[in-house]
């Protein structure tokens, strides 16, 4: 309390610098459009009109890494398009999550051989691991919401 | 219109040299001929009035390991005027996996032979650009050849958790 | 060398033979359209060489989705690969399912009862209508048209509906097994399809409407993207990207398989082979599917659903309690699998995309010896280099989306 007794009705609020900040990052956290196998599909039904993505804030998928907060690795990432995959990453401004989608991004999935990489936390580290195969949107939804409280409990030390 | 039994009478009488051999499987024909024909029987099967094999439906690899010769490359070839399919075969040996490229005949062969080339390590030679398709460029091996392994990694259970998330390289941020 | 470097170095004589010579000598710009691209449909990389504007030329650079399935398919029994076959060209899995498991009853000689393939003749083509939604949602958004997005995935919504009930699964259902399908029809589907095919037509009107005459979209895909007939039977192009030049080679009609020939269709033909036919071809497929569905759900006979061979197709649960012969054809079924005899087989089936086959060859065990898919993206994009002359980079994104391609299909 404190200072909002004294205020009234002056339309201020007061919270912590974590809340706060935290708030704004997961409200509006824009993802990277990644999209690379079957569970693309999955990721724009979502993104569609009968699963909305955008009332979690995901309004619209920046193609640009530059411009996004969020890779949704979605689908099979093979050892071709490994390096792509990092240099993306690399790309993306702090701060920066990663959602695994579908049990291939998460562990390799049904393949188990010499294409593709098993999991992509081989590559970069991830936040939040989604399975199914595809998995449906509302498991996606579920994983983004995971993150925004995985998001909210962040503490000022983490982000020096 | 020629029935694919009197087609592949007449190819017998025209290239009876080339020929190796025919088989009719669930009313499918194979006919396997000799690597250094088979541009001139391609030519002849598409031109040919009777025949008309204008479109190339696929060209694959086998490997028929432990048998010699062990490398088969199949044709597959469509008749779009006729409504048949015939597919043509040859087989070559690791040792010299040199076959005739066909793609002066259909340009479809083009990515095809690209394919069998990457996944088996036959050449074709006279294809106008020869290197690997799907698998990274700096790949070693042709890994559709039988006595490649499909490289498991051993699956995490909760027996052997522990050891595999000990060895498994994570990336560091 | 870890995953994540990449130790590529191109040397300029391999740059020779894929770009023109003004390119090397620097008077034309070498793009790459990136394996990531919002408007690539997939992770494809296209190497263009511009002239300011224009495309000179574009080198198609596949491979970024390669999984190696046809290897993986060697180590599964016969029975086991049909969920792999899904996971190729994920927007038409049922195409897939079909086209290998026709093969594989080829191969065993089994007979499918009736109602087995009108069933699948009914998911397929309901398949080609979710699969033609996705295309015209994704490339009505590359061109700019972002609603019809929108309105596509509403409606694909209640097709995926459709499936679940019918198999579990919304995207790869893996519903046809070898010898006819894993369970009988549920009820509420024959409500679900003809609820389903009350509404489509008003739909598929409505994006009729909002695109076809549209001026904007007749200056963005007209007369780009030609292909002439004579080059895209060379180069092994095939379904509506073949259709859209005049072809009339559709593989329901030309070599008819699971009692296509029982059903009353047309097949749509362009004439011009540029961008704007393609899209009125496959528009008016999708009213073609919705006919022969109809068709076939009054036409559905009763009946068995799966063949009675039991070498091919496990018994029905019920059965296990009091069968002992039951029992063992589940057990080796599952454990071993069938033998397959020796030979070679090669089915092809009319996918949304084209020409969707399976070539199997078996060596007389349980696994396969070879299983190779002859997928329609992969020749349609070799020829994407003859249908971009003289566009411009707008132009190429328009020509892409036409063509239809799906990158898990190219690369398998």
């Amino acid at each position: 309390m404190g200072i909002e007794q004294k205020l009234g009705n002056m339309g201020v609020v007061t919270t912590r610098l974590e809340q706060a900040v935290n708030w704004a990052r997961t409200n509006a956290m824009w993802p990277m459009l990644f999209g690379l196998a079957c569970c693309a599909i999955e990721m724009m039904s979502a993104q569609a009109s009968h699963f909305d993505m955008s009332r979690f804030g995901m309004e619209l998928m920046r193609a640009s890494p530059r411009q996004s907060d969020l890779m949704i690795v979605a689908g099979r990432v093979s050892r071709k398009m490994a390096p792509v995959l990092r240099r993306l990453y690399d790309q993306m401004p702090d701060p920066k999550w990663v959602i695994a989608m579908g049990d291939c991004a998460a562990c390799g999935g049904v393949f188990n051989n010499y294409a593709i990489v098993q999991g992509v936390d081989e590559i970069v580290p991830v936040d939040v691991y989604v399975a199914g195969c595809p998995p449906r949107p509302e498991a996606l939804i579920d994983g983004i919401i995971m993150l925004q409280d995985k998001v909210k409990k962040e503490k000022l030390a983490q982000w020096a | 219109m020629a029935e694919l039994a009197q087609i592949v009478e007449k190819l017998k009488t025209k290239f009876s040299g080339a020929m190796e051999d025919v088989r009719e499987f669930r009313g499918e024909f194979t006919v396997r001929v000799k690597p250094d024909a088979l541009v001139e029987i391609c030519a002849f099967l598409r031109s040919d009035p009777d025949c008309v094999f204008d479109f190339l439906s696929d060209v694959s690899g086998v490997d028929y390991y432990p048998e010699e010769p062990r490398l088969g490359v199949n044709y597959h070839l469509t008749s779009t005027k006729f409504r048949q399919q015939l597919r043509l075969g040859v087989r070559v040996s690791l040792a010299d996996p040199r076959v005739p490229t066909v793609t002066s005949v259909w340009p479809a062969a083009n990515w095809f032979e690209r394919e069998t080339y990457d996944l088996f390590g036959v050449t074709f030679v006279g294809h106008p650009d020869l290197r690997r398709i799907l698998l990274p460029e700096d790949f070693q091996g042709h890994p559709l050849r039988r006595d490649q392994p499909l490289v498991q990694e051993e699956v995490q259970f909760t027996h052997n958790f522990d050891e595999i998330d000990r060895t498994k390289p994570y990336a560091k941020s | 060398m870890s995953l994540t470097e990449s130790s590529i170095e191109v040397t300029l004589d391999q740059l020779r033979s894929l770009v023109s010579e003004r390119a090397i000598s620097g008077e034309t710009m070498l793009l790459n359209m990136g394996p990531q691209h919002p408007s690539t449909h997939g992770v494809l990389r296209l190497l263009l060489e511009l002239d300011g504007e224009s495309v000179v030329s574009c080198v198609p650079d596949v491979g970024y989705l390669h999984t190696g399935i046809e290897k993986t398919c060697e180590s599964k029994t016969y029975i086991k690969v049909v969920p792999l076959t899904d996971r190729m060209d994920y927007m038409a899995s049922l195409s897939n399912n079909l086209g290998y498991v026709m093969a594989v009853e080829k191969l065993m000689e089994t007979q499918v009862p009736l109602r087995a393939q009108y069933v699948r003749v009914i998911l397929c083509e309901l398949t080609r209508i979710t699969s033609h939604l996705v295309w015209l949602g994704t490339h009505a958004l590359d061109i700019g048209a972002m609603s019809v997005f929108l309105y596509c995935f509403r409606e694909r919504e209640i097709v995926m509906d459709i499936f679940e009930m019918v198999s579990g699964q919304r995207m790869m259902a893996s519903y046809f097994r070898p010898g006819g399908l894993w369970r009988d029809l549920p009820p509420g589907f024959e409500e679900a399809v003809r609820d389903f095919l009350n509404l489509m037509p008003g739909r598929i009107d409505e994006y009729e409407a909002l695109l076809r005459k549209n001026p904007i979209w007749l200056e963005r895909t007209k007369d780009i993207g030609y292909i002439s007939p004579q080059d895209a039977i060379a180069w092994g192009v095939s379904g509506p990207s073949l259709r859209g030049s005049g072809v009339d080679w559709d593989i329901r009609k030309a070599m008819p398989y699971s009692c296509y020939d029982h059903f009353d269709f047309q097949v749509p033909l362009g004439t011009n082979g540029d961008v704007y036919d393609r899209f009125l071809c496959r528009v008016q497929e999708m009213r073609e599917s919705l006919k022969i569905i109809a068709q076939a759900l009054d036409k559905l006979p009763g009946g068995p659903f799966m063949t009675s061979d039991r070498k091919v197709a496990p018994p029905p649960k019920e059965e296990l309690a009091y069968s002992m012969e039951s029992l063992i054809h589940h057990f080796k079924l599952w454990t071993e699998g069938f033998q397959a005899p020796e030979g070679q087989v090669y089915v092809s089936v009319e996918s949304p995309r084209g020409e969707f086959s399976c070539y199997l060859n078996s060596d007389g065990s349980s696994k396969p010896r070879r299983v190779h898919f002859r997928t329609p993206s992969f020749a349609n994009l070799a020829a994407l280099p003859l249908m971009i002359k003289h566009s411009f980079v707008a132009d190429l994104v328009a020509i892409v989306g036409s063509i239809d391609i799906v990158l898990g299909d190219i690369d398998r």
